[in-house]
């Protein structure tokens, strides 16, 4: 019964969300282009597929992975937690204690990017877009590999308390190069992952980590440190899409030299 | 309708092997690393497959409505529309999509909580809600805007990284004048804006309006809207933070 309460929640969250949508477009194509849409119950059905999909996939991560994942993020961050892996030794927070809690952030990162639903529609579309060329699973695990290393390097910065602008920066003129030299074609399509990555299944686990990082570790701010991980999601998988497409540029032409 | 059927469970199969990393991580970390027994397993594998489920309807959904919706839109502007009326739709689409998602109504409010904090803003409710709000209007006229500098781009065919890489360089600027708090709201403020629903939607409007018009590519003229999307909150909010 809960359950179900909670599906109807998400259902009505849900159509809140679609509502401004659904006007904007209906006045544009209504009243300005006064144009019909063209099998209309085709595009009743396919909403309400959406609609109910995304209800759905929140609910069941509401269930099964958001309380145990923040759960695991909160123990890893833990003075305890970090304590016991030392043993005799006293906790003196260094960064290197904290080893298990970049390595599920990065474990997290790449699995949930992989069940993002956003970024499957851009790889969906950029496969069509290409003809075929962009393969959507290369794609997203290209994405999923940069979220990896940002929130593993994002964790870092918390640890050690480092500005976030230097680390932001940095990535922004490593970006700017390989924008020189990668694929033209590619550049929008790399941008725009950037964008998609932290939605719907990413942004709760990656908040409770910031924070559990940001109250555990000794002479950390929440307010100052605790943000900014969501950050390094979203600029992290440019740089690993530009270089997968540079990457399969040059595979391409060795295979094309190759004949 | 049997088309759709077949789409579904292939789209269900796709998304049992999505989900597979998700738990081998979780079990990881929870038996061996954590060293914790599992919590109630049949709550686990319920919420498991709703996710599947979701996931499934979704792609179907993306097939039915919100792809064909995209394109179709960019074509009826592309063949009959004035641009102001494209432009003053890419704005709406904007300000409209992103002034009720959720995950922004969450980091306004914190980000009122912080102001109340480091005594910008009164720490009261009304200064609280008002501050949340303006940023939340601050936010969704970005948006609103980044789509229709983006729409004037796709028509005009500038090359996308000249305009995102100054964007980034006004970042850079504004971050150097800004208060620590506010540059971490800021930074995070880039990657919310961008919903589930939002996301296939403008994609599908870019590549279609690129597609409609002579000369245009598909790959490179047309995507591209959402980098805009995540960069122009960053800089509102930055230069918000300075005028307050």
């Amino acid at each position: 019964m809960a359950i179900l309460t909670s599906l109807l929640e998400g259902l009505v969250a849900t159509f809140r969300d679609v509502l401004p949508i659904v006007l904007v477009i209906g006045f544009f194509q209504g009243v300005l282009l006064r144009k019909r849409v063209q099998n209309p119950l085709r595009l009743v059905v396919g909403l309400v597929c959406v609609l109910l999909g995304i209800s759905l996939f929140l609910l069941g991560l509401e269930l099964a992975l958001f309380p145990l994942g923040e759960t695991m993020a909160r123990q890893l961050t833990s003075a305890q937690f970090i304590q016991s892996q030392l043993g005799e030794q006293l906790a003196t927070g260094h960064w290197q204690e904290y080893f298990w809690v970049y390595i599920f952030s990065a474990a997290i990162g790449f699995s949930t990017t992989l069940a993002e639903p956003a970024l499957l529609a851009i790889a969906i579309k950029a496969n069509a877009a290409s003809g075929g060329a962009i393969r959507v699973g290369g794609l997203r695990v290209a994405v999923a590999v940069g979220v990896a290393l940002g929130l593993a390097l994002g964790s870092y910065r918390i640890v050690v308390g480092d500005p976030l602008p230097y680390y932001i920066i940095t990535i922004y003129v490593i970006v700017l190069v390989q924008t020189m030299f990668a694929p033209k074609s590619m550049i929008p399509l790399a941008y725009d992952t950037g964008g998609v990555t932290t939605s719907t299944v990413t942004v709760p686990l990656v908040a409770a980590l910031g924070l559990g990082l940001a109250q555990n570790v000794p002479g950390r701010n929440i307010m100052i440190d605790g943000f900014g991980l969501i950050a390094f999601a979203s600029v992290f998988p440019m740089m690993t899409v530009l270089a997968y497409a540079q990457v399969s540029a040059w595979i391409d032409k060795g295979k094309k030299d190759g004949v | 309708m049997v088309n759709a059927l077949i789409v579904f469970l292939h789209s269900v199969l796709k998304s049992l092997r999505d989900l597979l990393p998700i738990a081998v991580v979780v079990l990881f970390f929870q038996t061996l690393v954590l060293r914790q027994p599992l919590p109630d397993s049949s709550t686990i594998a319920l919420g498991m497959f709703l996710v599947v489920l979701g996931l499934s309807l979704f792609i179907v959904g993306l097939d039915m409505a919100l792809f064909p919706l995209g394109e179709k839109l960019a074509y009826d502007f592309a063949r009959r529309g004035r641009l102001s009326w494209l432009l003053s739709f890419a704005f709406c689409l904007g300000f409209a999509t992103t002034v009720a998602e959720p995950s922004l109504i969450a980091i306004s409010r914190q980000a009122a909580e912080i102001a109340a904090i480091e005594n910008f803003i009164d720490s009261n409710v009304v200064a609280k809600t008002n501050y949340a709000l303006q940023l939340r209007l601050v936010v969704a006229v970005s948006v609103g805007c980044a789509l229709v500098i983006g729409v004037i781009r796709i028509l005009r065919g500038w090359p996308l990284h000249w305009i995102i890489l100054s964007g980034y360089l006004v970042v850079v600027i504004l971050s150097y004048f800004s208060a620590p708090e506010h540059i971490g709201i800021a930074y995070d403020a880039g990657g919310v804006t961008t919903s589930t629903i939002t996301v296939p939607l403008v994609t599908a409007l870019g590549v279609g309006l690129a597609a409609s018009i002579h000369g245009r590519s598909p790959l490179v003229d047309g995507f591209g809207l959402i980098a805009l999307a995540s960069l122009s909150p960053m800089i509102f909010v930055l230069a918000f933070g300075m005028i307050n």
